[in-house]
């Protein structure tokens, strides 16, 4: 349904659509214009209208930054692909971006950066032990023994402590990036974000619940 | 300083009926009536000009913000409405005596009003008169009934929505239908009622039907964004509802970008107008107007006062008594969250409903039974939100709690498949509770002008003092039983670190529930009170504070409703006097 018909069906005032309407024109041109999950999207938003020109200076200048190094970030990718695989609804977190979020969030919050970097480093020392190679370069049943050493934090021993702070900040920024971006959104289901008209609870859910009526 | 070479005072020659500071709520109601009555008005903002329509965020997926909607620049979040925060830079405020107090300013048209949580409430009448019940605190020198036409007049104008219940002290407004409640929000009475926790329809200012005779604003369709300001004006902000509608009667001024340094007066020691500092081109400014309205908010308000010292008040202007920044108060606030377990896996629909509440629990209990005085009113939360920055965070703490979909108990944390399933399978469980309370208006807290330290512009800045009390602690041991017992009430699994005595029980800083109020109180004795029962300075009569300053004691209510009541009440006072020509 076009978003004009949309807002027939809901019953909205002819008044309410025209004023929605302007507002949403550039949103709508935005959203088909690009992926927004892109880079490209985030670098150089259409519609700056109503963000404050030092958030929008701010925003170039965090762009233009780089942070994490080519190794880093391979790391960070094969890590975020590891916690949100693909599967039969949606793609994995690399699908999604995640990897270019998780680079951008630790320019935007430097409280990220040095338990990232450091996690990271960690984690490679530790497969250099192990394995004799950094993390990237083992094979996928060694990163997963050293993955399940630090996901799971009650079973932990006490020298994977480390590992496993880092590991839970990774996860959350992979969680993050991977159910707020496009792709996420859709898997989880999130069915809002556009005019509608609430009249509460549907009937079948209320009665899946024991509820009689809806007050 | 930029044209330090050319530095002088520009002044024109135009004097206003009425010079406004500040264009929120008091401010923009001012605006508003001043400039329908056909008064010239002039209006200064410290902040840029903000318009819903074209500047909210409203809509916005958080993939169309790089941070994902995160507060990294905006306290709320990247789409939230406010220009500002808790910190402006080079426009500091300081505390003293190891004291903590948190000052959230928003620089924009409309100021706080176009983030809020458009809860509605009215204060009750034993809200207004109070000594009797705990001799506490002063009584206001009006009632409710003085207030109650006003009340009634805002809801007309601006719209509510909520439910005609007859209690005592939540007097019924005109209201509108309000939205029905979410599924966790039905879970949420059904827990409480059991626990003896009464929850009603949540009162809020979102037009949830057409607002009689106004054609410039929506209907609320629904997209649970009021924090953003709405683009069809369906939610009441003081840009969209007030000083925007002003502006079309070609009666009002507004000068944005316009920092005001002080209040003049003249030798009979009346307002002439005020001085300010264009922030874009460094300019110093003063413009003169026959009365002096500030709407600045409940610091700014003392902060100006405080600062225009002149032969006439040497102490600071309407401050001959000294109260000007004391009794300044805060409600109290504290929060549990959790999950209902029993909504894993639930059915997906949109449920964004209304951004304002739903439903609420207004204060239930009788004080004489209690270790404390007076009361707190309960918001909820919870639901199928757009996931942004922050979604899924902890998922280690959560799905070892719960029997994954095989029937067994899971190793908490994990990673793949199953931990992808997990994010989905608690999507929409989470339920959370905050209480907001009343703070008792204290002379021994204060805020005042700081001698040693100005902002960038020169003017010196604002310094609180601010020391909670057992009053308030033990509001709060109360607020975390209560919402452990509804918790328990509707089999929820708590979450949060349930705070204990080390941390106050979880109650928030001074200043963090952002209903400061009473810097400039109202009152009939001119020793005890800057202002009298009409908002007007006793020692200056054309000068008026129409924001949250002359409050005398809070309720647990949100001030936005009873502020644009009073500046109502305040505007048609001028009005009036000027009929009268006791004010020219």
């Amino acid at each position: 349904m076009k978003r004009r018909d949309s807002f027939k069906a809901i019953g909205l005032g002819a008044l309410a659509t025209g004023l929605l309407l302007e507002g949403c024109r550039e949103d709508a041109a935005k959203t088909t214009a690009d992926a927004p999950d892109s880079p490209k999207t985030a670098d150089a938003p259409a519609n700056e209208a109503g963000r404050q020109p030092f958030e929008i200076a701010r925003d170039k200048e965090l762009h233009a930054a780089t942070f994490f190094t080519p190794h880093e970030m391979a790391t960070i990718t094969t890590l975020a692909d590891i916690i949100i695989p693909k599967d039969e609804k949606s793609g994995s977190a690399s699908d999604a971006k995640v990897p270019e979020f998780i680079g951008f969030i630790v320019k935007d919050m430097p409280e990220h950066q040095l338990p990232m970097r450091g996690g990271l480093r960690w984690l490679d020392l530790q497969c250099a032990t192990r394995y004799g190679q950094p993390f990237v370069s083992c094979s996928s049943p060694q990163q997963l023994e050293m993955v399940t050493k630090i996901a799971y934090p009650k079973k932990a021993t006490p020298d994977m402590q480390a590992g496993v702070a880092f590991f839970n900040r990774m996860r959350d920024l992979t969680a993050t990036g991977f159910f707020s971006s496009k792709m996420g959104i859709a898997d989880i289901g999130y069915a809002g974000n556009t005019p509608n008209r609430w009249t509460g609870v549907p009937d079948d859910v209320l009665k899946q619940y024991g509820f009689e009526h809806n007050s | 300083m930029a044209g330090t070479d050319n530095f002088h005072i520009k002044k024109t020659g135009t004097v206003y009926d009425a010079v406004i500071v500040g264009s929120g709520a008091g401010g923009g109601m001012a605006g508003y009536v001043l400039a329908h009555a056909g008064l010239k008005v002039l209006m200064l903002e410290a902040g840029p000009f903000f318009d819903p329509r074209k500047d909210a965020q409203q809509l916005k997926f958080s993939y169309e913000s790089p941070r994902r909607g995160a507060s990294t620049t905006r306290p709320f979040g990247d789409f939230d409405a406010a220009y500002g925060g808790w910190q402006l830079d080079g426009e500091p405020y300081t505390t003293k005596d190891n004291t903590q107090f948190d000052w959230f300013r928003a620089r924009m048209l409309g100021g706080r009003t176009n983030h809020w949580g458009r809860i509605s409430l009215r204060m009750g009448p034993k809200d207004f008169k109070s000594h009797h019940i705990d001799g506490l605190t002063d009584d206001w020198p009006i009632t409710y009934d003085d207030v109650k036409p006003f009340y009634d007049k805002v809801d007309r104008l601006i719209g509510v929505y909520g439910t005609a219940e007859g209690l005592e002290n939540e007097p019924d407004g005109i209201f509108m239908a309000p939205p029905k409640p979410r599924l966790n929000e039905l879970f949420i009475k059904r827990g409480a009622n059991k626990v003896g926790v009464p929850v009603l329809p949540g009162r809020g200012s979102v037009l949830t039907e057409a607002l009689p005779g106004n054609k410039d604003r929506g209907v609320c369709f629904y997209c649970g964004q009021c924090g953003r300001s709405c683009k069809v004006y369906a939610d009441f902000s003081a840009s969209s509802c007030l000083v925007i509608p002003a502006l079309k009667t070609g009666n009002l001024t507004v000068i944005p970008h316009a920092m005001v340094r002080e209040v003049l007066t003249g030798a009979n020691g009346l307002a002439t107008g005020v001085s300010y500092v264009d922030k874009n081109d460094l300019q110093e400014y003063e413009v003169k107007g026959k009365v002096v309205i500030l709407g600045a908010s409940a610091g700014e308000s003392a902060r100006l006062l405080l600062n225009s010292k002149s032969t006439s008040h040497p102490n600071g202007l309407a401050n001959s008594s000294g109260v000007v920044g004391k009794y300044i108060h805060d409600s109290t606030g504290a929060s549990l969250s959790g999950f209902l377990p029993q909504l894993m896996d639930r059915k997906r629909y949109n449920e964004d409903g209304v951004g304002s509440v739903h439903i609420y629990t207004p204060w239930w209990l009788d004080n004489k039974k209690l270790d404390f005085p007076r009361g707190y009113h309960i918001e909820y939360g919870g639901g199928m939100h757009m996931p942004a920055y922050g979604f899924g965070s902890g998922i280690q703490k959560l799905n070892g709690l719960v029997p994954g979909r095989d029937g067994k108990m899971k190793e908490a944390g994990g990673f793949g498949a199953s931990l992808k399933d997990d994010y989905r399978r608690f999507y929409g469980t989470q339920v959370g509770m905050a209480g907001r309370g009343t703070a008792i208006a204290r002379e021994s807290n204060y805020c005042e002008i700081d001698p040693d330290v100005v902002d960038k512009y020169g003017i010196p800045v604002l310094r609180f003092h601010y020391k909670r009390t057992d009053d308030e602690i033990k509001q709060a041991k109360h607020m975390q039983e209560t919402f452990q017992s509804i918790m328990h009430g509707m089999g929820a699994t708590i979450t949060s670190k349930i705070p204990g005595a080390d941390t106050n029980y979880g109650l928030e800083a001074p200043g963090r529930i952002i209903h400061e109020v009473g810097t400039v109180r109202m009152g009939d004795d001119p020793k005890k009170s800057a202002l009298n029962k009409w908002c007007q300075a006793h020692d200056c009569r054309n000068l008026f504070v129409v924001d949250a300053a002359p409050f005398v004691q809070q309720g647990d209510k949100n001030a936005t409703w009873t502020i644009l009541a009073l500046s109502m009440r305040t505007s048609e006072y001028i009005l009036d006097q000027r009929k009268r020509l006791i004010l020219s």
